[in-house]
């Protein structure tokens, strides 16, 4: 017996909210990270269980490009934390305030 | 020929190039033969030149298309005719001895080499003006030709009223500019032609003397006035005599300002197709020379009376060229480029003799100190003032006998012009009784020195040119491109040379009476004429018009934008605005926390609600869109 598509769309905005919800309550950059990249992973599998339902490719490719810019933003994110913490900040989101001005 | 046109211009340019990159490089006397040598290698294509259009070439020949749009197409090409072989001629040969002369005259100038590239630049422009064959060209040069008479009467531009003379210059030779650009406007507007033959050969295609030709060449006579100092924007010349005093007798005597002159001889089909166009060209230069000879008789400096005497000969030449005398226009020209030269150039020794100093009163005894120079002034005086035989005798009573044998109008022009004949005299000789006399005026012991021999041969041979001048059949050598001019019979020639020799006799004896004889008549006259004197010696007052009219509400003008519309206006608009946004925006600034997780809850909150607002209009909650 085939999962239903509802299953893995119920899995997916569990994990979104998670997500989200992590993003607004944790302080360290790193966790906020992670919290990015669960959400992202949510939508990819959203994508991936439609594109498996609709018997169609283009969820897939749309996950594929997700993924791509995933990784890219990772590498730019993590160089900016590094940055902020070698400038000797605190590991700390909501004193990274410098663009208020 | 299709290669000697190109080479006369190209000589000059090859001097400027020379000089303006490498002339501070180069030993002062090599940078001076640079400056001298491209002329005077202009000069010896010239003369090749010359000998082809005296066997009957007439040469027009494109060299290279410089720009197409459309039919709209600007060719480089060379018109080499009888008019414009004679123009290259004089100036090539005049200029290539002012050159010379300049080599001693500008010896001790820290800009030497600066002067010679600027005097070169100067050629090319002019060279460029009367060989073009389009009007594009003819306006390039034109410009440039204003370039470098700007650049030369600024030539010392550490003293302030140079700077101001150039500015000036530059001004009134603008407006002459903007005249020829809308006359070619009109041109190619009716016509669809820029070439000259083209324009020539479809000149007639418009209505005779219709508005628009008379327009066209109104226009042109702007750019005309501008540049050749006829009244009304005549101004400027006096003023140039800031300059150095080669640049006097190259650019203000002998060649740029008789520029307006070539122009309308060039333009002589189309001023003979709007006969009122033609006639504005006779009445200014009629007025022009009768009105700067009288301020020539008041003035003190003798560079300003030269420059005066500059105006009035060219009026002379407007005169001719508006009731249709071109070939006298364009031989008085030939001869007023000789024996101005020469004056100037004499000038200039005696200045330099004087220690800069140009009031002829503060001249004197000249003959002792500086023979060569006290001679050749002398020929140059006999040949401007119309003394039998020299070279003036021939051109101007040309030029009075074709207008007193015209009828009407043009009749009294001719006696204006006689008058102002008379005037010429007079105020010649008032300058060589004063500044040349016999007495030692200054009554101190300066040693007066003549020139060095680069400076006195230039001008003998000029004073040679002063003489014969007048014995060259130039009537026939353009009769190519005027026609056969009027011929005259014998007892006309004889009585009015005569009339004209008795009128400049009279000058002559008034001013061998008043500043030879004795002075004191003089300074009684100048009292009983009192008012009628300082009206002819602040030059009817005619700057000081123009500061009223055009200066002076301009300043105020400016003055009032930048005090009052700059600040208040512009500026206050900008400022108004930026004011306004800095006031909203504090009621936002709030908003902005630099919080990165407000900012991640204010986007959710955002999309939670798009989702919200699509779920709605979709109907999938419970409460229904549109109802």
């Amino acid at each position: 017996m085939p999962v239903p598509a509802s299953t893995f769309l119920l899995l997916s905005a569990v994990l979104f909210t998670l997500g989200a919800i992590g993003f607004m309550v944790r302080r360290n950059p790193l966790v906020v990270f992670m919290c990015i990249e669960l959400m992202l992973n949510a939508v990819n599998l959203a994508f991936a269980a439609m594109s498996r339902y609709l018997n169609s490719l283009d969820g897939v490719v749309f996950a594929f490009l997700v993924i791509t810019v995933a990784a890219a933003e990772v590498v730019v994110g993590i160089a900016i934390i590094v940055q902020v913490y070698r400038a000797g900040r605190q590991m700390d989101v909501d004193e990274l305030d410098l663009m208020k001005e | 020929m299709e290669i000697l046109a190109p080479l006369v211009l190209l000589a000059p340019i090859a001097g400027f190039v020379v000089n303006a990159l490498f002339g501070r490089l180069l030993p002062r006397r090599v940078a001076g033969w640079v400056g001298a040598g491209s002329i005077g290698l202009a000069f010896v294509f010239a003369l090749l030149v010359f000998s082809q259009v005296l066997g009957g070439q007439k040469v027009d020949q494109t060299y290279f298309t410089w720009w197409q749009s459309g039919d709209f197409n600007v060719p480089f090409n060379l018109y080499v005719d009888a008019l414009s072989t004679l123009m290259v001629l004089v100036i090539t040969g005049v200029g290539f001895l002012i050159h010379v002369y300049s080599i001693g005259y500008m010896r001790d100038d820290p800009g030497y080499s600066r002067f010679f590239a600027y005097m070169n630049l100067f050629v090319f422009s002019m060279l460029l003006l009367v060989l073009s064959g389009n009007l594009v060209w003819l306006i390039i040069g034109w410009a440039m030709v204003g370039l470098s008479s700007y650049l030369l009467i600024g030539f010392w531009f550490e003293r302030r009223s140079a700077v101001l003379a150039a500015r000036k210059a530059f001004v009134m030779n603008t407006i002459g500019d903007i005249g020829m650009v809308f006359a070619a406007f009109l041109i190619f507007l009716n016509l669809r032609v820029l070439d000259f033959q083209d324009l020539f050969n479809r000149v007639h295609q418009l209505p005779k003397g219709g508005a628009v030709i008379t327009a066209i060449c109104l226009l042109l006579l702007v750019g005309a006035v501008a540049k050749s100092a006829q009244l009304p924007l005549h101004t400027w010349l006096p003023d140039a005599m800031e300059g150095p005093t080669p640049v006097s007798a190259l650019i203000h005597a002998a060649t740029m300002v008789t520029a307006g002159v070539y122009l309308v001889a060039r333009m002589h089909l189309l001023y003979d197709w709007a006969p009122t166009a033609a006639a504005t060209v006779a009445v200014i230069g009629g007025v022009t020379a009768f009105f700067a000879a009288t301020i020539g008789t008041s003035q003190v400096d003798i560079k300003r009376i030269l420059a005066y005497s500059t105006m009035s000969q060219i009026g002379y030449m407007f005169l001719a060229v508006g009731i249709g005398a071109y070939t006298a226009g364009m031989f008085h020209f030939m001869t007023h480029a000789f024996f101005k030269a020469l004056l100037f150039l004499a000038a200039g020794n005696v200045i330099h003799a004087f220690h800069d100093d140009q009031d002829i009163r503060h001249m004197g005894n000249v003959r002792a100190g500086l023979p060569i120079t006290f001679w050749t002034f002398l020929i140059g005086t006999l040949s401007i003032s119309g003394f039998p035989l020299f070279a003036g005798f021939f051109s101007k009573d040309e030029i009075i006998r074709a207008a007193l044998n015209a009828t009407g109008g043009e009749f009294w022009l001719g006696v204006l012009a006689l008058l102002t004949a008379g005037l010429t005299a007079y105020y010649m000789f008032r300058l060589f009784f004063t500044a040349f006399g016999w007495e030692w005026l200054a009554h101190d012991d300066r040693h007066l020195h003549e020139a060095l021999p680069v400076q006195t041969i230039p001008i003998v041979i000029l004073a040679g040119g002063a003489v014969v001048a007048g014995y060259i059949p130039v009537a026939s050598f353009l009769t190519p491109v005027f026609g056969r001019a009027v011929e005259v019979g014998t007892a006309a020639f004889i009585g009015l040379a005569a009339l004209s020799v008795l009128v400049a006799l009279v000058g002559f004896a008034v001013a061998y009476l008043l500043h030879a004889r004795r002075p004191e008549l003089a300074v009684a006259w100048r009292t009983r004429l009192g008012p009628i004197h300082a009206l002819v010696e602040h030059k009817y007052y005619i700057d000081e018009l123009y500061d009223r009219l055009f200066v002076r509400p301009g300043l105020a003008l400016a003055r009032f934008l930048n005090d009052v519309v700059e600040p208040r206006v512009i500026d206050g608009a900008v400022n108004a605005v930026a004011a306004a946004v800095m006031v909203e925006a504090q009621d936002v600034r709030g908003i902005q926390t630099g919080r990165v997780r407000s900012y991640a809850l204010v986007t959710l909150g955002g999309a939670v609600g798009v989702l919200v607002i699509v779920a709605w209009y979709l109907g999938y909650l419970p409460w229904k869109f549109g109802a």
